[in-house]
């Protein structure tokens, strides 16, 4: 039974970090119909982040999250401006194309500052709790905590306030409401901000869980999360959460009741098997309301 | 007009730089690394380049390699295989036909070294692997027996995998053990598969057999897995950027038993890495820093002066490869790989840095002992010798 809960718990982490990232994928889907390639190594920036801020500048963990953050969602709506604003009326072949190169220049410039794995220093005490056969950790709490209550500030941003309303509203027909006084432009700007801000968030905490971090961390972590969002019905904001769950709590159960080599095979398969059923996602819609 | 001139302009640019690089290049001998200087072990690569550029330095300074009645210069030519099987075969590819190498000394992980002896052996050039220690980096992948052109300046793994199983179960007296390994590499499966084979034969029990494939970051699952079979010890044959998550978060899982591992811990990134957690644990490698013979010592002191770290295992190797190369230039007597090869592989024996090294006839694998080191407070200390 205890075995049963602490396989839980580290699906819940797993998960909630996959469902970090999944909603950057999904935003920025939901609102301009592409996929951000570079949102996976925007993850590894966010992590490289936590590393500069806690190692040169000794900061602690809440301003090294926030600070990460803003940094990254500095770095998404630059990159937002420079390489996809140009091309938001070009067939949507050459986006994608230049999202992948845009993470290609992500990892080789990370890469190029320094090949070698980074430690990042524990940021938190971390305290180990066993009841009975199950044991807790501070971190497992607070990963599991924190990515919750920001996708429900996320979700209270983009149903409940007026440039939440906005984002819908882009996301539902792009000729007409900036006939309605709607700043298009400011509204994209503030997606890209959020989603990539989410993104970098995960990335610190990714860090504080997994402390080695390296250029490529964020290729493979990008892909899942973004099978996570097409999961859950890609531009759906709850359907990306509910599928980074899904994948983390997939591959945990995989790994610790078969033989752990069959992990990705099982996983994958499952998925494939939901999206056969439901092509459009767990919570899409043929016409799903669009974040 | 104006396009046919351009084109004549650019032909004669390239024709230009072509004869440029041929240059006084025929009295060089030419000898390339492979190293894994990006990508997921930069440590490596780094060890490599730096012994390998020590190495030519020393012969160069000393005037050269007597060949016949000249003495050439050498000229060392480095790629990085940026931790990519498949780009170390093409920059193998590359330095034979269009660098023209003598010889090739890496790459030093198994998963790089093996496509890269592939090519070597049907272009017939030497390759001199210093690390790696998969057997069939130096086997016939068809065949089975020893590949021509191939040879390595380390012990092999089912060597090591049973040094490891009998001291675990002899010197630490732990008959129950875990092991998780990345099942995607060649190196980590080879030990992991010796170690079970080697440790069930001598009494010992393995109680989880747990993989996961390269660039995993969360190993909970497995290791909950392996908590629930309560070892006494854990074997974890990975590499130095993976083994201290998984070392923490098996402490973070409460897992409190000692943990052992093999050549691929020995970079001083591990502990880096690691922090405190590392401490107390052993491994196996292939010489220890601080119990050297005296030709160890100088190379250790030449190596720091010039660098400021200690050598790590890889360094050394990478510097007796170059050493073997070297005695197999003198007694081949002209820079010619058909040559170099038959002179390799007629060296009985080699003194080097990491000890005696006694080569079979027609096999690139040497005979040499393996050392346990102990990590203790950050460094790794000596703690026994196996023979072969």
């Amino acid at each position: 039974m205890a075995y049963i809960f602490q396989q839980a718990l580290n699906a819940l982490q797993l998960g909630s970090i996959y469902a970090l990232i999944a909603l950057g994928y999904t935003m920025v889907y939901g609102i301009l119909t592409m996929i951000n390639f570079a949102h996976g190594d925007l993850f590894m920036v966010g992590a490289f982040f936590c590393f500069l801020l806690a190692v040169y500048f000794h900061l602690s963990f809440v301003p090294t999250l926030l600070l990460s953050m803003l940094g990254v969602a500095c770095l998404g709506v630059i990159i937002e401006r420079l390489a996809y604003k140009p091309l938001r009326n070009a067939p949507r072949v050459s986006a994608i194309i230049t999202a992948l190169g845009v993470g290609l220049f992500l990892e080789n410039f990370t890469l190029a500052l320094s090949p070698y794995p980074k430690h990042i220093p524990q940021l938190l005490e971390n305290t180990t709790w066993a009841i009975g056969a199950l044991s807790i950790s501070s971190l497992q709490i607070l990963i599991i905590v924190l990515s919750l209550v920001l996708m429900l500030i996320l979700d209270f941003v983009v149903q409940r306030t007026k440039a939440g309303m906005a984002m819908r509203a882009i996301s539902w027909d792009k000729t007409i409401v900036p006939l309605m006084g709607v700043p298009v432009n400011k509204i994209i700007s503030l997606t890209f901000a959020i989603g990539t801000g989410l993104g970098g968030a995960a990335g610190v905490m990714y860090g504080l869980a997994y402390p080695v971090i390296d250029p490529y961390m964020g290729i493979m972590v990008g892909w899942k999360a973004f099978i996570c969002a097409v999961v859950g019905g890609i531009g759906n904001i709850r359907g990306a959460m509910i599928g980074g769950f899904i994948l983390g709590g997939v591959e945990i159960l995989v790994a610790a009741f078969l033989p752990s080599t069959y992990r990705d095979v099982v996983a994958f398969t499952l998925l494939l098997i939901l999206l056969i059923v439901r092509p459009y996602g767990i919570l899409g819609k043929p016409q799903p309301q669009k974040v | 007009m104006k396009k046919s001139s351009l084109l004549i302009s650019l032909l004669l640019i390239l024709s230009l730089s072509i004869s440029g690089c041929g240059g006084d290049d025929s009295s060089k001998i030419k000898i390339g690394v492979i190293a894994e200087l990006t990508g997921d072990i930069p440590a490596v690569g780094t060890s490599c380049k730096n012994a390998a550029e020590m190495a030519v330095q020393e012969v160069n300074d000393a005037g050269g390699i007597q060949l016949g009645e000249k003495k050439y210069q050498v000229k060392l030519i480095i790629e990085d295989n940026a931790g990519k099987a498949e780009q170390s075969a093409s920059s193998a590819q590359k330095l034979i036909t269009q660098q023209k190498v003598t010889a090739i000394v890496g790459p030093n992980a198994s998963r790089y070294a093996l496509p890269a002896a592939e090519i070597a052996e049907t272009s017939k050039t030497v390759l001199i692997t210093p690390w790696s220690t998969a057997p069939k980096a130096t086997l016939d992948s068809k065949t089975n027996v020893s590949k021509k052109y191939v040879f390595r300046a380390c012990f092999i793994d089912p060597f090591q995998g049973g040094v490891l199983a009998k001291f675990t179960l002899d010197n630490l007296k732990l008959k129950k053990a875990a092991v998780l390994y990345d099942v995607a590499s060649e190196y980590n499966k080879g030990i992991a598969e010796i170690f079970k084979d080697v440790y069930e034969k001598n009494g010992g029990k393995v109680v989880a057999f747990e993989t996961y494939t390269t660039n995993d970051k969360d190993f909970s699952s497995q290791l909950t897995k392996i908590k629930k079979a309560a070892p006494d010890v854990i074997f974890l044959p990975n590499y130095y950027s993976e083994v201290p998550l998984q070392i923490q978060q098996s402490k973070r899982l409460g897992i409190t038993v000692p943990f052992i591992g093999s050549d691929s811990w020995g970079s001083e990134e591990l502990v880096k890495l690691c922090g405190k957690d590392c401490n107390d644990y052993y491994f196996s490698t292939h010489y220890a820093a601080d119990s050297a013979s005296d030709t160890t010592k100088k190379f250790i002191a030449n190596y720091k002066a010039k660098y400021g770290t200690t050598p790590d295992d890889v360094a050394a190797l990478t510097y007796d490869s170059f050493g073997l190369l070297w005695q197999a230039l003198k007694t081949a007597g002209k820079n010619d790989r058909q040559a170099v090869r038959d002179a390799l592989a007629k060296i009985p024996q080699y003194e080097g840095v990491t000890g005696n090294m006694q080569f079979k006839e027609g096999s690139g694998d040497p005979v040499k002992s393996a050392v346990i080191l102990k990590i203790k407070d950050g460094k790794f200390t000596w703690f026994a010798n196996a023979k072969p």
